[in-house]
């Protein structure tokens, strides 16, 4: 018998004299917690995604369309990055004003050639306010999972007040599961050493969110 | 440091080595001053970050309820989500093995890493291979396994155990971290800087260099998952560092090992553990990263997935019709921090790669508790309740820990390796046994009890310090507590007395 069989039979089994439970599963769970944490307008929501993400040690910025290129060049230019990856979808304008290399993520780009590019701009799915969370979900203004991950500087776009929802609940309506998904709460951190909260080990450790009204 | 180390020096501690029983261990940890302070610091502060975050939600009551109810109707119908759940993995380019123990787990991971040529792997902490020794077997044949998450690291360059879920090296302060990447990190690859200091953002720092050239190098990446939505086949691994993320998407070849109970049913059921679960671990609003994938997907990431869905005693736990609410832990390790006995006695002490709590009622089950430390683990709490109250799905701990020493006491029926079988009382509770009954007896007759402890507040000075007798074995582990000069109930007499009735 597989092992597959025999996992399945002694769950049979472990279970048979279990009370029978025949309820649908929409309503075997209570879901009487809340769909979002307070009542807030538009405005307030996204100031608090910005007061939290701030609070996770994230770098925070705001401008309109308009000023979105020279702000991305001039938080490029304040780093000396040499080079940028560019997503294959990433709206062109948004680099126009920035004289910085800009590197194109190809596929066969090994991970070493990618840990020599300084910085990455992206856009996002979703942005969470309660829990200042930034949901990359690889589509084409954010490339695959890797270029947000190994350059050390990662500029992430957010358009407000489109992209922002409250909570964590209304994002996973907003994410499409089958995409692969990743959460970004601040930078790369560790409590590792005492408990104690330490920002920069593995990931970006400098994260910038740019949210951009009017886009 | 704790003194229970065991096996060779400089060799990984065999997956299931014959630990002592916990008060033996514990009784060399209590007295260790440098751990229990490490241990005090750390559970100190994270205790009441954790009541902070936990505070902001005002429904937090609720979304404890709801991942009860939503792990409870996923154990009791496991059977058909573990088959919905293969279908979903399968059907996005997944495959999915199952394993029935830990030598079988570590077996199939063997195979496939073989398969791809590859001589190492770069792993995410995952407890669930830990608990079946992965890198032990890899090891073995010839397979090396690099620890990548921080206090992962630490533990592996140490040549230690863990003592703590989400924290494996809770018991190192910074100094003893500094002194082991310093005379360690080179014979792993590269060295630590010679200026290495003992702040913490050093420390990272030193990791992350240590750490980078395998990431960047890595063809197979080991992980286990936190959570696995039927549904949907998606996979989710909440972390920290990056580290999960490197292992996770760099190399061609993901191995996720994950046991049976972490499934949930549905997508939406994440709203309510991706809310409890970082605030009762790390007691953050949320952690910095979370990956979640669906099979494969087509230029990003592993071309090749494949979950190993681990039994490996879960089945044995989920017969037991008190026992089985275990099976309801999401690893958050709030339990460990607010336990009395925990902190005393440290993470080594329970020989267990769950620790704490949760370990104590965790391991004798998955493990059985024919031996002596499995058996003393059920004892290895003063029943204070505080786990319970921070568990986020609300595991009633000391019910399962009361249940299993009645199970030890007294023998019963249980379900080893899928089959019944009928365990005989253990050896050496009889003098337990005994004073369980004249404790039972003593409360349930007030007058004995009342003339009991006025005799004994009477005669406090010719108290000995341990009990003679068939009491020996009680107080070979415990200091008798010194009488009260007056019993509680003469006290309440004499400043109450005159106020109420004497019930």
């Amino acid at each position: 018998m597989s092992g597959r069989d025999r996992i399945l039979g002694r769950v049979r089994r472990a279970l048979a004299g279990a009370p029978e439970d025949d309820t649908p599963y929409e309503q075997a769970v209570p879901r009487d917690y809340d769909r979002r944490h307070g009542e807030r307008s538009t405005a307030e929501t996204v100031d608090l995604l910005a007061e939290n993400l701030v609070d996770y040690r994230a770098v925070v910025h705001r401008c309109d369309l308009a000023g979105l290129p020279a702000l991305i060049a001039h938080l490029l230019g304040e780093r000396d990055s040499t080079g940028v990856l560019v997503p294959p979808g990433l709206d062109a304008s948004w680099l126009s004003a920035t004289a910085v290399a800009q590197v194109a993520d190809r596929a066969d780009a090994t991970p070493h050639e990618l840990d020599r590019v300084d910085s990455v701009v992206t856009g996002c799915a979703v942005a969470i306010a309660e829990t200042g969370t930034i949901v990359l979900d690889g589509s084409a203004d954010q490339g695959r999972r890797r270029i947000t991950l190994v350059p050390d500087h990662h500029i992430c776009v957010v358009r407000v007040p489109d992209q922002v929802v409250s909570s964590v609940p209304e994002a996973l309506e907003r994410l499409v599961p089958a995409r692969p998904l990743t959460w970004i709460s601040g930078p790369s951190a560790t409590s590792d050493i005492e408990l104690d909260r330490v920002e920069g080990v593995h990931g970006p450790r400098t994260l910038e969110v740019v949210l951009v009204s009017g886009a | 440091m704790s003194t229970t180390h065991l096996g060779m020096p400089g060799l990984p501690p065999p997956a299931h080595p014959a630990f002592p029983p916990f008060p033996e261990a514990a009784h060399d940890a209590v007295r260790d001053e440098r751990l229990r302070g490490n241990l005090r610091h750390a559970t100190t502060t994270i205790r009441a970050k954790r009541a902070h975050a936990v505070a902001e939600l005002e429904d937090w009551q609720r979304l404890r309820e709801a991942g009860k109810r939503i792990k409870d109707h996923t154990l009791r119908h496991l059977d058909r989500y573990l088959v919905q759940l293969e279908e979903a993995v399968t059907a996005a380019g997944g495959t999915v093995h199952w394993a029935l123990d830990a030598a079988e787990a570590n077996r199939i991971v063997t195979d496939l890493v073989k398969a791809t040529g590859e001589h190492e792997v770069v792993k995410v902490k995952s407890m669930a291979t830990q608990e079946i020794g992965l890198n032990e077997a890899l090891e073995a044949e010839g397979i090396r396994a690099y620890e990548t998450d921080l206090a992962e690291l630490i533990v592996q360059l140490g040549k230690d155990r863990p003592s703590h879920i989400l924290v494996p090296a809770i018991h190192r302060n910074r100094g003893e971290i500094r002194d082991i990447f310093r005379t360690q990190m080179a014979a792993w690859g590269r060295p630590a800087p010679d200026d290495l200091s003992d702040t913490p953002a050093e420390l990272a720092e030193a990791a992350r260099l240590h750490l980078r050239e395998k990431f960047l190098r890595a063809k197979v990446g080991v992980s286990g998952a936190n959570f696995m939505v039927a549904e949907t086949g998606t996979l989710v691994v909440v972390e920290s560092e990056g580290n999960g993320r490197m292992c996770l998407t760099l190399p061609d070849t993901l191995i996720s090992v994950v046991g049976i109970e972490k499934i949930l049913p549905t997508w939406r059921d994440l709203e309510v553990f991706l809310q409890t679960l970082p605030r009762s671990s790390t007691a953050e609003r949320m952690n910095p990263y979370t990956s979640m994938w669906t099979g494969t997907t087509d230029g990003d990431g592993p071309r090749d997935f494949h979950l190993v869905l681990l039994d490996n005693g879960r089945t044995d736990t989920l017969a037991d019709d008190v026992g089985r609410q275990a099976l309801r832990c999401i690893r958050c390790s709030a339990c460990l921090n607010v336990c009395p006995v925990y902190e005393r006695a440290g993470g080594h002490a329970y020989g267990s790669v769950y620790p704490g709590p949760i370990g104590a009622i965790l391991s004798p089950q998955l493990r059985g508790t024919h031996s002596d430390i499995d058996a003393s683990l059920p004892y290895a709490s003063s029943l204070c309740g505080a786990c319970y109250d921070v568990c986020p799905v609300a595991i009633d701990i000391p019910e399962v820990l009361v249940h299993l020493r009645e199970r030890v006491v007294q023998g019963g029926e249980v379900t080893r390796e899928g089959n019944k079988v009928v365990l005989k009382p253990a050896k050496g509770h009889g003098g337990e046994r005994a004073a369980m009954r004249a404790a039972r007896w003593a409360f349930s007759h007030p007058a004995v009890l009342r003339g009991g402890q006025r005799l004994a507040s009477r005669t406090r000075r010719l108290h000995p310090r341990t009990l003679p007798g068939p009491g020996r074995a009680w107080t070979g582990t415990r200091d008798l507590p010194e009488a009260p000069a007056e019993p509680f109930r003469d006290w309440w007499q004499r400043t109450h007395g005159g106020e109420e009735d004497d019930k």
